[in-house]
């Protein structure tokens, strides 16, 4: 896509992740069922919530016999990742500050990438692509709720490894752009692996961020 | 259960005031140049961490297993100029492949 996409371009583009969604949906379900969180939780959580990531930390956390406050700081840590992409997303919105809130709630890695051009951000690529992601993470959800651990295992599949793999698909253009970008990516990877093993989850990502800041030098 | 609740509810704020933090104070302006190539930069460091992360990461430790099977998958079927589909459910099926015989 090279001009400006539309909404239902973003749905299209989101579609593709729709399964694999749903598929950690129905594993997040099944997980807090087994912890004997009550039907309404998960669902309600997968509503208002809406971050695998943040959730599973959130989750574990509890599950560990850890506090709430805890459980909210290691998922806020996962989710910290949405602050910077939120301000790269921030310029190409409209409107008053409730609708800019409330449209930067649609900011998930997957739409976040696919509308990224360069840097400038395609608004209504990004709202579309992730309605369909947003309505597989609720559905997948109440189905593993619902049917608890009388459902295989969503991860003999190999869907976890879709995420992954996309990312490395949008990585790879961004690579062949500039000798810049490519010096980056390896300093931002190298930091995460290494960070991986020191610091909770949600962490490394956002450590590795830091190495954007290569971009206030100037050319 | 109170705890699960009062989990819910707080993230569900927290979550919330992490992503509107940018388009509210940042919203519909033009950045300055530098900014600007900080942000340009933003894409390739997240997406790297997100791959390595998702691929070696396990909890607190780094682990090759049948992900990395998938990830190669896709390397293969990226260097192909396979369309992105292909890549996603090749990397699926390589990973649900590895998990199927170990």
């Amino acid at each position: 896509m090279s001009g400006p996409g539309t909404f239902r371009d973003g749905i299209r583009a989101g579609l593709p992740f729709f399964l694999p969604t749903a598929a950690i949906g129905i594993s997040f379900g099944v997980v807090t069922r087994s912890l004997g969180w009550d039907l309404g939780a998960p669902i309600v959580m997968s509503a208002i919530v809406y971050s695998g990531s943040a959730q599973f930390a959130a989750t574990s956390v509890l599950g560990d016999g850890g506090t709430v406050f805890s459980a909210v700081l290691a998922a806020a840590l996962v989710n910290a990742r949405f602050l910077p992409m939120g301000m790269a997303f921030a310029p190409a919105l409209e409107g008053g500050p409730v609708r800019r809130a409330a449209e930067g709630q649609a900011v998930v890695d997957a739409s976040w990438a696919l509308a990224n051009r360069g840097g400038r951000f395609d608004r209504k690529l990004l709202l579309g692509a992730t309605l369909p992601q947003y309505v597989g993470w609720f559905v997948g959800t109440v189905i593993g709720a619902v049917a608890g651990s009388s459902i295989g295992d969503p991860a003999e599949l190999g869907l976890d490894a879709m995420f992954p793999a996309f990312f490395l698909a949008l990585l790879v253009p961004e690579l062949r752009a500039s000798e810049r970008a490519l010096g980056v990516a390896a300093a931002g990877g190298l930091l995460a692996l290494a960070l991986t093993p020191l610091t909770s989850p949600g962490i490394p990502i956002v450590a590795a961020s830091l190495a954007s800041l290569y971009g206030v030098r100037r050319r | 259960m109170t705890e699960v609740w009062t989990t819910i509810g707080v993230l569900a704020v927290v979550g919330a005031a992490i992503k509107a933090t940018g388009p509210v104070l940042l919203g519909g302006r033009n950045l300055p140049r530098w900014a600007n190539g900080v942000i340009a930069l933003l894409a390739p460091a997240l997406l790297t961490a997100l791959v390595v992360v998702d691929t070696f990461g396990s909890d607190r430790s780094l682990a090759i297993d049948a992900r990395a099977a998938g990830l190669a998958a896709a390397i293969v079927a990226i260097a192909l100029r396979a369309p992105l589909l292909v890549v996603v459910v090749g990397a699926a099926a390589a990973t649900a492949a590895v998990r199927a015989v170990s």
